[in-house]
């Protein structure tokens, strides 16, 4: 058995410990924001925080995480009031909408940890994450828009 | 106003009470019959053909025909009809069609989202529901009031009656308006009467698509549901020999491993014990005539297939003759490789199996073909075949295939129960149905002056529509010509020809298809003739363009925006390019640099399209950033290679795609017109791979004729 903390809620789960967290999430716990694209660390759309850092989950053990915060997209806000969602929103991101999660999460956790990012602490938190689509233009404009909306917020 | 005449009355249009009251417009298309509900479950009546239901609270669910896979349609399709209903765009829910005749695209013959024309197919018909249903409300309405229909008019969501100053709204007006009679005639709006078509109105899935909340056919819950994964013979056309499944059903979770059509399946109870199972599977492959082939093979069967006379896609003035008279002449071979379409979403789909019907939940292009497949698969009839679009994790003509349907179908026919069937990321890359590689020759002569006076293009190719028995008959495939039969430059003597090979790797819909090879081609070639001309490139295609008023205004366009007449600081270069496809026309410049490694780095991508009629601003920008970033990731990085009959990438470390860090400034500029709407979801993609590639033969001297560019 294994304890976590998912967005605020302790859940015991009984799996094998070596399953990757996405699987947890997605399979065990039903919460399928967080999306499966590549199982190798490589596109980013399984980005959840723990402990308030971007992890892709495809490639994190469940067991490696017990006892650690964990948020996902459906943790972010309960009514998409997080201004990282609200940014997005005014922006129009997303397209296909795939990759947003693992956009969105990286994006929170950079302007968690800097308040007002410059291009190249956003080329360099944000080019993990695949976006096929093309939304990249408007993921840095919301970006910006989220800081400042942070920042009057403060 | 222009009146539009509803050919066959009542069979056109049918407005219905939906069950628990409110107004259900249906529309037909001539020659279809009416069909009952296909929800098996549903009470609901007569809503599998409705465009449109008012319900008693004001509210308006569209449902949406065409496949939401990041393009806007989902608030495109909505837009047309609030437009002509009059409707209050707060109260509009939109919703995704099951699968009916009813729905099928008036320019598909079916119900399928590709080519760039759910817009230009429905662009009547829904603004025809919308404006039948404000017609029956309006008369509701007058009725209720008894006063003259002349005398009430519609506006946001309400009729009123402006003598008397009385207002009712269309959920109170619903019921009434049901049982009116539907008109034989409707008026639809002039462009100038729009109030909401042309605007940059918010998507109305991005809400859901911020908060994981948004379900992708990847997301597919369904009770008692299994998970399985295919193995899949390496090698195309490669048989199963023999499996053990010994090591596979030792896994925990896996509960059978059975061969289906397409390989070894390993269903379990989640995915990750079908992975494992899958991992430790034991399969012996008959691998089959393609186990020789690599990359070099297909090559040298294209150049061998480029020395035989091809079939004549375009033919006009005497080709021998113009290149041996002529001032000077230009010869050149260009290359594209193979290419995997790399949805964000790896294929998947949902199916249930049961002896008296069947459900589908997938993220399809085509819900027909889903239809047929499940038809052909478990012998139930169509109206027994229940099709759930998800959202789409992007398709770009992947999601056209029905090879991921079967899959699950086969699997819940064999198993009796609900099955997912997922795909890895490398399932997903070595089993695509590729955009072809191709071969062409080209050999251009120009007058003294620097004219072009001839233009022949050798397309030595795979066939796409081979594999469709309507379609294989045909000696040349459209797609594989389309955007160089049709290059639009005033050239006297032209010649296109196709050559068809077939080195037995599948070959499929790739956004923009033909053009978006042919493009890079002929603009680059174009590009090569204006440097042997000592012409500027721009100032070439003007004087060759002088009968296409679309294209050079979007090439002028381009170029004023991009500072085209105007120097640029030491170090970067600029590239244009041009190209009509899918009944829009687009421009690009684009400004790049070399780096010290080598690299080619784009800064700005200056795009202008006209795109007819504008029904969203906002998406015509995204659409283009997005086709923009497709074709640049292809012109850069894209490339299938083969290798013992196998495709040598398999995920995203060795089939890269553009990261957050390589993306280019965009700026996207609309055509105002009042023409017909044209595409948007593909267009963008042809220009940028030649307008990048021109920027580096401007950096080089040197033309770069193979794809991906490498210096
Ligand atoms: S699925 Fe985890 S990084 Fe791609
Ligand atoms: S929005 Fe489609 S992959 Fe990013």
């Amino acid at each position: 058995m294994i304890s976590l903390m998912i967005n605020g809620k302790k859940q015991d789960i009984d799996v094998d410990p070596d399953t990757p967290l996405l699987w947890v999430l997605r399979d065990t716990l039903g919460l399928t924001g967080t999306k499966y694209g590549c199982g190798i660390a490589a596109c980013g759309a399984c980005t959840v925080h723990v402990n308030g850092q971007p992890i892709r989950s495809c490639v994190t053990p469940v067991s490696s995480i017990a006892g650690k915060r964990l948020t996902t997209i459906e943790g972010l806000s309960e009514d998409n009031s997080h201004p990282v969602q609200r940014a997005w929103i005014a922006e129009e991101v997303p397209q296909c909408g795939f990759c947003q999660s693992g956009q969105i999460m990286a994006a929170a956790a950079l302007l968690a940890a800097k308040t007002t990012p410059s291009d190249t602490d956003i080329d360099s938190a944000m080019s993990g994450i695949i976006c096929r689509c093309g939304t990249y233009q408007r993921i840095r404009r919301a970006i910006k828009r989220a800081a400042e909306l942070m920042a009057r917020e403060a | 106003m222009t009146a539009i005449m509803n050919p066959g009355r009542r069979a056109f249009l049918k407005a219905t009470v939906a069950a628990g009251g409110g107004l259900l417009v249906a529309f037909y298309l001539p020659g279809c019959e009416r069909r009952e509900a296909s929800t098996a479950s549903s009470d609901v009546v007569f809503e599998a053909n409705a465009w449109l239901r008012i319900a008693a609270d004001d509210s308006v669910t569209i449902r949406v025909a065409s496949s939401e896979m990041g393009q806007g349609v989902m608030t495109a399709i909505p837009m047309l009809i609030a437009e002509e209903l009059d409707a209050d765009w707060s109260k509009i829910q939109a919703e995704m069609a099951p699968a009916a005749q009813a729905y099928f695209n008036p320019l598909m013959g079916r119900q399928h989202t590709g080519g760039s024309t759910a817009v230009r197919g429905f662009w009547t018909p829904v603004r025809q529901a919308g404006a039948a249903a404000r017609e029956m409300l309006r008369l509701a309405a007058a009725q209720t009031w008894g006063v003259p229909e002349e005398g009430c008019r519609t506006e946001a969501g309400a009729v009123l009656h402006p003598a008397s100053g009385r207002r009712l709204s269309y959920g109170a007006l619903a019921d009434k308006a049901a049982g009116l009679p539907v008109p034989e005639a409707v008026f639809l709006k002039e462009p100038d009467e729009f109030r909401l078509v042309g605007k940059a109105l918010p998507r109305v899935d991005t809400p859901s698509k911020v908060n994981g909340s948004a379900a992708f056919g990847q997301d597919a819950n369904v009770p008692g549901m299994l998970v399985a994964t295919v193995l899949r013979c390496p090698v195309f056309g490669g048989k199963v020999k023999q499996f053990n499944a010994a090591k596979a059903k030792a896994v925990a979770g896996v509960r059978r491993v059975l061969q289906i059509e397409s390989g070894v399946a390993v269903v379990a109870d989640n995915f990750w014990s079908a992975k494992r199972g899958r991992d430790a599977l034991e399969v012996q492959w008959d691998e089959g005539p393609a186990a020789g082939l690599s990359s070099a093979v297909i090559r040298r069967q294209m150049q061998e297939a480029a020395s035989r006379p091809g079939e004549v896609a375009r033919q006009q003035g005497d080709m021998d003759e113009a290149l041996t008279v002529a001032a000077k002449r230009l010869d050149a071979v260009y290359e594209v490789p193979y290419l995997a379409h790399a949805c964000m979403e790896p294929m998947n789909c949902t199916a249930h199996v049961r002896a008296q019907g069947c459900d589908v939940w997938v993220g399809t292009q085509g819900q027909t073909l889903t239809q047929q497949t499940a038809m052909r698969l478990t012998g139930l009839p169509a109206e027994k075949v229940n099709v759930h679009t998800l959202f789409l994790g992007g398709g770009f003509g992947r999601r056209s295939e029905q090879d991921f349907v079967a899959d699950a179908l086969e699997l819940s026919k064999a198993v009796g129960a609900p099955v997912k069937v997922m795909w890895t990321r490398e399932d997903d890359i070595r089993h695509d149905y590729y955009r072809p590689a191709t071969y062409n020759v080209l050999s251009a002569g120009m007058d003294e002056r620097g004219s072009p006076t001839a233009w022949s293009h050798r397309i030595v190719g795979p066939s796409i529509f081979a594999r469709f028995p309507a379609r294989a008959g045909a000696a040349i495939d459209r797609t594989s010509v389309e955007g160089a039969a049709n290059i639009p430059y005033a050239i006297p003597n032209l010649s296109v020809t196709y050559t068809k090979v077939d080195p037995g790797i599948p070959v499929g819909f790739w956004r923009s298809v033909g053009s978006s090879q042919n493009a890079f081609v002929t603009e680059c070639f174009l590009d090569e003739l204006a440097a042997l001309a000592g012409k500027d490139p721009y100032e070439l295609r003007g004087e060759l363009l002088a009968g296409e008023p679309r294209h050079k205004g979007v090439l002028e366009l381009a170029a004023r925006k991009a500072g085209w007449s105007k120097a640029l600081p030491e170090g970067r270069h600029r590239g244009i390019a041009v190209a009509a496809a899918f009944g829009s026309v687009v421009a690009q410049v684009a400004e790049i640099s070399i780096t010290d490694r080598r690299q080619v780095r784009v800064h700005r991508v200056v795009c202008a399209i006209d795109c007819g009629m504008i029904v969203n601003p906002d998406t015509i920008e995204a659409q283009m950033q997005s086709g923009i970033v497709y074709g640049l990731t292809a012109a850069l990085k894209g490339q299938i290679t083969i290798k013992d009959g196998r495709v040598e990438q398999g995920n995203f470390n060795d089939y890269p795609l553009l990261r957050m860090d390589e993306m280019p400034e965009i700026e996207v500029h609309i055509m105002p017109s009042t023409e017909p709407p044209g595409g948007v979801g593909e267009p963008g993609t042809p220009p940028i791979a030649p307008a990048v590639a021109n920027a580096v033969f401007a950096a080089t001297g040197k033309p770069v004729r193979r794809l991906p560019i490498r210096l």
